[in-house]
């Protein structure tokens, strides 16, 4: 910025002859809004993540509650678990199912609560870009990887 | 309140409590006050400072009266806004004691002059000097969910006639007075100005629900976007810092509902 603009913005004329930029000290928030920050996506996604946080957070307080108590207090609590107690849970269709559904709903809330934590706090678009790449990537892969174990697990494995 | 020992020497312990406890009986008795400025000149020094005045006052003064004092017999170049002093203009929103408020409705009895009270610019948007901030992205903001009415078809011969009922719908929301209290007390703004912030969605809430108003699907579908309502955290900042005791929060959330249940 030209030092006729700054001396012309605050009113008063600079008529030291050391030019320091005035702009450089303003103290400016992050990502201001501007004219140009009205980008439309015309769609419910917001909405949909929004309504997915309550709804799934409801669901998760019950399963993994339950999953807990299972887990960790009935029969003998940590010390009962083992490959064959796992081997007999998943030999149920309903243990696979709540097991299935409690890591989907988990993961995605989980990441979804991440995306809000990087839209508010990462500053750059390229640090916002590559963290959410990283997010989804490790949402994904942990989610495909507990979706195959939980289908291909083989209680017979030597 | 007061003590018989401390009128009697009113220099022993807390000076200041005679004079305190002078101002919630009526009397006017003068104490001393440190007021703690964040003074930020671009042209003169790259960093804000804080600066101390020292300040004999009545505790009933308001915070804007000890500011004026102290530009008008002390320092000269503190620059702050101000016009009506009387909490309508929504000018003289501030930092108080790390809480925003109006200076203009805020007296000095009720933020703890017996520590230094520090007043700084509200936070989020960009200092230009002391406390005067660049109040455009607030206001652009407030444009951009159309304050205004809108309709359609032919004008009415006589005035639009709303129950008082439809009235209560929004009333709360109409007494924004535009100061950025609310929006600049939001975490979530601090962090990321893109979003609209409180004052915006209370001045669509107080369109959309207007009985009159035929724009509310425009100012949802707004609010419906990435930096819209969905991003509130419902920390009740704003809600505090209301000088016009608005239920901001609430207002956001009805807002969140109205665009559920529209939307499904």
């Amino acid at each position: 910025m030209a030092i006729e603009t700054t001396g012309s913005v605050s009113g008063v004329e600079l008529t030291n002859a050391a030019p320091t930029d005035p702009s450089a000290f303003l103290i400016e928030p992050p990502r201001a809004r501007t004219k140009r920050t009205g980008r439309k996506s015309r769609t419910n996604f917001e909405m949909l993540a929004w309504l997915f946080m309550r709804l799934s957070g409801v669901v998760l307080v019950f399963l993994v509650l339950g999953h807990l108590i299972i887990q960790l207090v009935l029969d003998g609590g940590v010390t009962k678990i083992s490959f064959a107690f796992v081997a007999g849970r998943w030999a149920s269709p309903f243990w696979q199912g709540w097991d299935l559904l409690m890591l989907w709903l988990a993961m995605l809330h989980g990441a979804n609560g991440m995306r809000t934590v990087i839209n508010d706090y990462a500053e750059r678009d390229t640090t916002r870009f590559w963290l959410k790449v990283l997010l989804v990537t490790a949402t994904v892969f942990t989610v495909l990887l507990g979706t195959l174990v939980i289908f291909t697990f083989d209680p017979n494995i030597s | 309140m007061s003590t018989p020992t401390i009128e009697d020497a009113p220099q022993a312990g807390n000076p200041h409590s005679a004079g305190l406890d002078a101002a919630e009986s009526g009397k006017v008795e003068l104490i001393t006050i440190t007021v703690r400025i964040r003074r930020f000149n671009p042209e003169e020094h790259p960093d804000a400072v804080w600066v101390d005045y020292q300040l004999t006052v009545d505790p009933k003064i308001r915070v804007l009266d000890a500011i004026n004092t102290i530009k008008w017999e002390q320092d000269g170049t503190l620059t702050y806004r101000r016009s009506c002093a009387h909490g309508v203009c929504g000018s003289d929103a501030m930092r108080i004691n790390g809480k925003n408020r109006l200076a203009c409705k805020t007296l000095i009895k009720d933020v703890s002059p017996e520590k230094p009270i520090t007043i700084e610019p509200i936070k989020g948007l960009t200092v230009l000097k002391d406390l005067v901030v660049d109040m455009d992205p607030f206001f652009q903001a407030y444009r951009d969910v159309m304050p205004f009415l809108i309709t359609t078809g032919n004008e009415p011969t006589r005035e639009r006639i709303q129950s008082e009922e439809d009235v209560q719908r929004f009333e709360d929301t109409t007494k924004c007075i535009l100061c950025a209290a609310c929006t600049t007390s939001c975490p979530v703004f601090w962090n990321d100005g893109q979003y609209f912030g409180p004052a915006a969605i209370v001045n669509a809430h107080r369109f959309i629900f207007d009985s009159r108003d035929e724009g509310a699907e425009q100012r949802l579908e707004i609010l419906n976007d990435r930096d819209g309502v969905w991003r509130c955290r419902t920390t009740f900042n704003c809600t505090d810092a209301c000088p016009r005791g608005i239920e901001v929060t609430k207002a956001i959330q009805e807002v969140k509902r109205a665009l559920v249940t529209r939307r499904f």
